[in-house]
């Protein structure tokens, strides 16, 4: 088996976008959420409070994502990244609004801040989260590509239904997956609104993202992907029996077998091509032409049989530490501070008396 | 001008340039404080000290801050490599990526999900294994910094490769992981961050002191020993407050003092090799147009020289260089004007698009830069010095000016590390690879081939100018949030230090005392 080791990676790299998918995906639909069904200010940090702390552990399945696939795939890293480059970076400035605005919201003296930061925080995951689908739409449906791998025809060439797609996709999951997650993780008023978002509403949001996966594999018409498929479908319909009847944790983990298969439908139908030429399939960049030497595939491979399920397990443990549900009363008083100077802090007597003995 | 004017590569080279430099104002405060904020909590854990209880949580507040910031920016790290020089990754595609996925798989997924658990985890965690969290997420920031200069070094001096069919080929990633230039890069990159870490709290402390003074809480007695007070009326400034800032100030004080003395120590090792592997950068960094043993302390000549033509010494110092570059004082140094030729035979005259490679670096980025360095590193050694000196009574002078000094001398270290880097980076120009001399002749990149051909100028102009511009609005924010939280003091981060101004003074005031069940300890 030439292939196996490209193979083999073209699976993890798979792996690597579901669990950012899955992980993240609850993460940037929270912040979406802030936007749309919070109703106050406690809602609010309620909701963030539940992605405090583990957002940033979330992340990094982004990074190794974009990572492995540079180790694995640099020809595949390449194009895709410069040919999407204005899409991209538009996830990077969502990214990093994001992220700041989670550390710094409540690090403020007035209510603008806080509000400023709420919109960072929600458009910014909005922007990510549609980029990112667009950017995976994109690279299991083509790009026109010159014989280098690299987008002919403007700044713009990339631009097309299947990028809205994905887009869309990416951000309807991401507040189906994230109003599950609420409904499970807090108790009180957001709990209520999010179980209440989930059924019906999910079932509008979830409509792109079924459209993709059954697109590729109609197109494909590859037999396991059928199978991926008919999985996906099998857990939508009980994700919805679930969600429906209010049974948190089993509607989460319905929808969670969702975007396995669902990943992994729209992985098996790329393979073996990872980026398709649309303009002329000899340009395609594939698993064996895409992908780094045999020696530094066999390293990679035990660096990630060492890290990955490292990483799964200490994770798994983050979960378990924060598994409580979190409600209004939970969330201390946001603290505003005076200054430890004399002048700032309004003076005592003895304070106004600069330097005396 | 038309946007197709403008050269794609010069402006994707600024980008890059802007965006590590300002990833790397985070980074080596993240590296420096982290351990420093580890210290102070496991003093904390073993003594139930209040001194350390607040010096967690205050420079931890100031940590997160900054972490944050440095966690957001180094997203566009890993992504720019294939964005903006995607024939550079395509090249190096066998070797460069792994270190980078290594990074992100062995050292961020540590670093993020562990200080998850610790921001959180304050009266929910066991102390013990809440101390940990932060020892772990510290380490995985340290590691973060080996993988990413095994990376760098990579660049700088290939090793563990083989050319098959014009491309790189990994042979060895021992050889990679243990490359001499990575190890002594990674050392004085560590070492570099301690001084920024020591330096921030001797100043930050200095300025604490100096208000103590100034709002009369502090005295001296005859001799100028510190008589501590305390006032009531302003949060958190009892008794234990001044031993918080002097004890923070002296451990910044001996961190940068002890950190610089290895800086030295590394940056020599690096320079020595740095003569043998990239001879061309060393030359530059001395303005060394011929053949040589002298040092240039201070050499002119015009900004944008790339030749030799208008460099004049003014003063130079006989036999340094070659000590610096052979450990001997009669060795003579192989200069710029001798180096070209040398070059030009073993890589060539031209690049493939046809231009005429020029091998000199910009002599005054790299001469000045390396200059910058050395002079801001080894001033916020002798501040910290100073510094002990000064308070060895226990407290701060009551001058105003000194105490600015003190705030100003934060930035002297932030401003060597840049400086380094600017000066290695630039150096090696114009190779984005640089050839190993006793490597594989065509094993080499050159800068100017190494972009995206599709990416235009006027990609790259609007990328330049909104990460640019969101890079700014973000420094001066986090520079008006680290100021208000250190005017705040330790109550800033202590909450009830503010809040009942009565029985603060109590031994372990305000220490881990368990929240009730349901509220967090902390919430966003």
């Amino acid at each position: 088996m030439v292939d196996f080791l490209p193979t083999l990676w073209f699976i993890l790299i798979a792996v690597l976008w579901t669990g950012y998918l899955f992980l993240e995906g609850f993460d940037l639909g929270v912040a979406m959420h802030m936007l749309l069904l919070a109703r106050d200010e406690k809602d609010r940090r309620v909701m963030l409070n539940t992605i405090g702390p583990v957002w940033d552990g979330n992340e990094v399945w982004l990074l190794t994502a974009g990572g492995a696939t540079f180790a694995a795939f640099p020809f595949w890293y390449a194009s895709l990244f410069s040919a999407l480059y204005i899409p991209l970076i538009l996830v990077l400035l969502g990214l990093i609004l994001r992220a700041v605005a989670i550390e710094y919201r409540g690090k403020g003296d007035s209510q603008r801040w806080v509000e400023l930061w709420t919109w960072c925080l929600g458009l910014g995951s909005f922007v990510a989260a549609f980029g990112v689908g667009a950017a995976l739409a994109l690279t299991s449906t083509g790009l026109p590509l010159d014989r280098n791998g690299d987008m002919i025809g403007g700044p713009f060439a990339w631009f097309n239904g299947y990028a809205v797609l994905g887009g869309l996709a990416v951000v309807g999951f991401a507040l189906v997956h994230a109003a599950d997650f609420l409904a499970l993780k807090t108790e009180g008023p957001v709990r209520e609104r999010a179980a209440a978002f989930a059924w019906p509403w999910g079932v509008v949001c979830l409509l792109p993202i079924a459209l993709w996966a059954i697109w590729v594999t109609v197109r494909a018409g590859h037999p396991i992907a059928w199978v991926t498929l008919a999985i996906g479908v099998a857990a939508v319909v009980w994700w919805a029996i679930e969600a429906r009847a209010r049974r948190e944790g089993l509607a989460f983990l319905g929808l969670g077998v969702f975007i396995v298969a669902g990943v992994a439908t729209i992985f098996e139908a790329m393979y073996p091509v990872v980026l398709p030429a649309s303009n002329n399939h000899a340009f395609d960049l594939t698993v064996t032409n895409a992908s780094a030497a045999p020696y530094t595939l066999e390293v990679m491979s035990w660096v990630a049989l060492i890290g990955v399920p490292l990483v799964l397990a200490y994770q798994a443990w983050t979960y378990w530490v924060f598994r409580k549900r979190l409600s209004g009363d939970a969330i201390p008083e946001s603290t505003p501070f005076r200054a430890a100077v004399a002048a700032a802090a309004g003076g005592s007597d003895a304070a106004s008396q600069p330097f005396a003995k | 001008m038309h946007l197709t004017a403008l050269d794609p590569v010069l402006i994707a080279r600024w980008q890059f340039g802007i965006t590590t430099v300002y990833h790397f104002w985070m980074v080596p405060l993240t590296i420096g404080l982290g351990p420093l904020v580890a210290y102070f909590q496991i003093r904390w854990h073993r003594s139930g000290d209040a001194r350390f209880y607040r010096a967690t949580k205050f420079w931890g507040k100031l940590y997160l801050i900054n972490f944050v910031m440095g966690v957001a920016t180094g997203i566009v790290q890993e992504f720019q490599f294939g964005l903006a020089w995607a024939q550079y990754s395509r090249f190096v595609g066998n070797i460069f990526g792994a270190p980078l996925a290594m990074e992100a798989l062995l050292a961020f997924f540590l670093e993020s999900t562990f200080l998850g658990l610790w921001i959180f985890g304050w009266g929910r965690l066991p102390k013990g294994i809440h101390t940990a969290t932060l020892c772990i997420a510290v380490a995985g920031s340290i590691i973060s910094a080996y993988f990413i200069i095994v990376a760098n070094s990579w660049m700088q001096h290939p090793v563990g490769v083989t050319m098959e069919h014009g491309q790189p080929v990994m042979t060895d990633v021992w050889a990679i992981l243990s490359n001499n230039t990575a190890v002594w890069s990674f050392l004085h990159t560590i070492l570099g961050s301690l001084m920024v870490g020591g330096m921030f709290l001797l100043g930050i402390s200095w300025y604490q002191l100096w208000q103590r003074r100034k709002d009369g809480i502090d005295g001296v007695d005859a001799d100028g020993r510190v008589i501590p007070g305390e006032n009531a009326a302003i949060p958190g400034r009892d008794r234990a407050d001044h031993r918080l800032w002097l004890g923070s100030l002296r451990v910044g004080s001996v961190v940068a003092i002890v950190a610089f003395a290895f800086v030295f120590i590394t940056g020599d090792q690096q320079g020595k090799l740095m003569f043998v592997q990239q001879p061309m950068k060393m030359a530059a960094a001395e303005a060394a147009c011929d053949t040589t043993t002298d040092f240039s302390v201070l050499s002119f000549g015009a900004w944008n020289a790339e030749s030799c033509h208008s460099v004049r010494d003014v003063i130079v110092v006989p036999g340094v260089l070659s000590f610096l570059a052979n450990g001997n004082f009669d060795t003579p140094v192989k200069g710029v004007n001798q180096l070209i030729p040398i070059y030009q035979e073993r890589y060539g005259t031209h690049a493939s698009n046809g231009n005429e490679i020029n091998y000199v670096p910009l002599m005054p980025v790299t001469y000045w830069g390396f200059r910058v360095m050395i002079t801001l590193g080894g001033l916020a050694a002798f501040a910290a010095l100073v510094a002990l000196w000064l308070t060895r009574k226990g407290t701060v002078p009551r001058s105003k000016w000194v105490m600015r000094l003190a705030l100003l001398g934060i930035l002297a270290p932030f401003a060597a590390n840049s400086a380094g880097w600017v000066f290695t980076e630039m150096g090696r120009q114009p190779f984005v690879v640089a050839p190993n001399p006793t490597g594989d002749d065509k094993l080499f990149l050159l800068t100017q081939v190494a972009n995206s051909p599709s990416v235009g100028a006027g990609e790259l102009v609007f990328s330049i100018a909104s990460l640019g511009g969101l890079y700014l609005i973000l420094m001066i924010v986090e520079a008006w949030l680290i100021t208000k939280y250190v005017r705040g003091g330790a109550a800033s981060a202590i909450p009830e230090l503010g809040k009942k101004p009565d029985d603060t003074d109590a031994p372990g005031g305000g220490t881990g005392q368990k929240s009730p069940d349901d509220v967090l300890a902390f919430a966003y």
